[in-house]
């Protein structure tokens, strides 16, 4: 669906972007993740060809940007930071005039108009000027402009910004059910935004792709292991020292660390440089040990976000 | 030809909607009216021929006309930058010369609407003097032509800048340059003075439309100047979109 090879942006002698590259399939929700001035809006503004890279190559549905952008605009719906509302049009016009400057057919426009408005419950709000909305109100108009011509990529430009949770949380819905018709690209500096509506992360960090994949992909590149909470049952007199050293003995695992211990209960946490849940679990019950935990744990998106840009800082 | 279609209507509903339309034909009327009595029928009045007359009507009404046509064209572009209302034309299938026409014809819609609304005027004068129907429509040719050209000249220095004010700053320096080649073509040598006179705005091109008289040299003269700004614009645009 898009291809980046060795983009850059340049505002004077300013790099904003770059060089970066990578590739997203069609379809789910892909979230570019980063601290204001990392790049993000640049690179969005580059897919939704509101600007040319300075360097590099971008295609979209195939069709490079440079050479053809009237074609990839079709493709395309933008939701800028701010959206962009006439201020003198009501909803219902000026989300006609989106659609029809956006390719639509005058008979089919009237139509498509109420669906975008019942899909994103503008419907009480047709008749109103725009420039009398609420924050959340303007920013549904700004997700219907940008859907109403049917387009095959989504870009919304930190689309959460400024709303109150309830809000937050209506659109965050919104956004789970493009997902089904759109592939959408998501920015926001808000790590729960991303984690929670996005399929695929990409970590953007003064203008460098620092990082991408899913979440636990992301955890597991940073820190080269996955990390096990066992739970072990045992007894006063069980020798906790031999059952450690037993499990640093096991394959592929590089650290074992007691993280609590009582009478009954002995929790490690302990690093592997594989998935080895089952192999782990089999060696302990041969050994006869009841195992009464077993997590995976996936770091919080927040902490590999600082842990991301602390090792690009160091 | 659909996203010109749309951006025209857009500009005329935007046009029809805002203050700013109404301020400006309300003071180009008023001052149209005020200086037809002051100037035309003012005390030398007797003395003239009605052809004198309608050439004084359609010479202050010039000068109106390139007024309002700069301020109408100053915030044609310059303003959907300040609202951030230039992304959804950016990001749509529309292509810039569908941006810039679309907006121009709105404009040159609204101003020649504005201009005709004057018609009372020479037509006071057809009925008490001896001027033709001819020469009226000449004279207003030539206003809607003049303010196509200074519309192009707006148009373009709009494209340049996000706000008004240095668009108008812009826009008036070109036009007052313009307007002056004629003066200065008077005080000096050939071939110089021929190069000036020839690209000056108003003076050897818009006398014959006041006089009455059509050349073929003015429309030309004129529709080149409006092509020329507004092929400046699409082409700003183009490199602002890219920048």
């Amino acid at each position: 669906m898009i291809q980046l090879n060795e983009v850059t942006k340049y505002f004077g002698e300013k790099r904003a972007l770059g060089p970066v590259s990578f590739e997203i399939t069609s379809g789910g929700a892909v979230g570019f993740l980063g601290l204001n001035g990392a790049g993000k809006t640049t690179l969005l503004r580059i897919l939704a060809t509101d600007l040319r890279s300075s360097t590099g190559e971008v295609t979209i549905g195939g069709i490079d940007v440079a050479a053809n952008p009237h074609e990839v605009r079709k493709q395309i719906g933008y939701l800028p930071e701010a959206p962009p509302l006439y201020r003198d049009m009501t909803v219902g016009e000026y989300l006609k005039f989106a659609g029809q400057i956006k390719g639509l057919d005058r008979d089919k426009v009237d139509n498509r108009v109420c669906e975008v408005e019942e899909y994103t419950q503008l419907v009480p709000v047709h008749g109103e000027l725009t420039r009398n909305l609420s924050h959340g109100y303007r920013q549904r108009v700004g997700i219907a402009q940008a859907i109403i011509h049917r387009p095959k990529l989504l870009i919304l430009d930190e689309p959460t910004k400024g709303l109150d949770p309830v809000q937050v949380l209506e659109l965050r819905g919104l956004i789970m059910r493009l997902k089904e018709e759109h592939t959408i690209l998501v920015s926001s500096h808000i790590l729960t935004e991303i984690s929670q509506t996005c399929d695929q992360i990409l970590v953007l960090n003064a203008g460098e792709l620092i990082a991408s994949g899913s979440e636990g992909d992301i955890s597991e590149n940073l820190s080269g292991a996955y990390r096990i909470m066992l739970g072990i049952r045992i007894t006063p007199d069980s020798r906790t020292e031999d059952l450690v050293l037993y499990i640093q003995g096991l394959p592929d695992i590089t650290s074992v660390e007691i993280t609590q211990q009582d009478d009954r209960l002995l929790m490690l946490s302990v690093k592997s440089t594989t998935d080895c849940r089952g192999r782990l679990t089999r060696s302990l019950v041969k050994s006869g040990h009841d195992v009464v935990r077993l997590e995976l744990e996936v770091s919080e998106l927040e902490s590999l976000f600082v842990e991301l840009i602390g090792h690009k800082v160091k | 030809m659909n996203g010109m279609r749309m951006i025209f209507q857009r500009e005329i509903n935007a046009y029809i909607r805002s203050s700013v339309g109404y301020i400006v034909a309300a003071t180009v009327l008023m001052l149209d009216g005020l200086l037809f009595y002051t100037q035309a029928l003012g005390p030398d009045a007797e003395a003239r021929v009605s052809g004198q007359v309608l050439a004084i009507f359609f010479y202050t009404a010039s000068g109106l006309t390139v007024i309002a046509s700069l301020v109408l064209s100053v915030r044609l572009i310059a303003e959907e930058r300040q609202l951030g209302t230039q992304i959804l034309l950016n990001t749509s299938p529309v292509r810039d010369w569908e941006i810039v026409l679309g907006k121009f014809l709105a404009a040159l819609v609204f101003i020649s609407g504005i201009t005709l609304s004057t018609l009372y005027m020479p037509l006071m004068i057809l009925v008490n003097g001896k001027v033709s129907i001819a020469q009226i429509l000449v004279g207003y040719s030539g206003l809607i032509l003049l303010g196509a050209a200074v519309l192009a000249i707006g148009v373009f220095a709009t494209s340049l800048t996000r706000s008004q004010l240095v668009a108008t700053a812009v826009g008036a320096g070109i036009t007052a340059v313009m307007f002056l080649f004629w003066p200065l073509s008077a005080a000096i040598d050939p071939p110089m003075s021929r190069v000036l006179s020839a690209l000056a705005l108003h003076g050897r091109h818009f006398s014959g439309f006041q006089q009455g008289l059509l050349h073929t040299r003015d429309v030309f003269y004129y529709l080149a100047v409006t092509y020329f700004f507004l092929l400046l614009a699409v082409k700003v645009l183009e490199a602002k979109r890219w920048e």
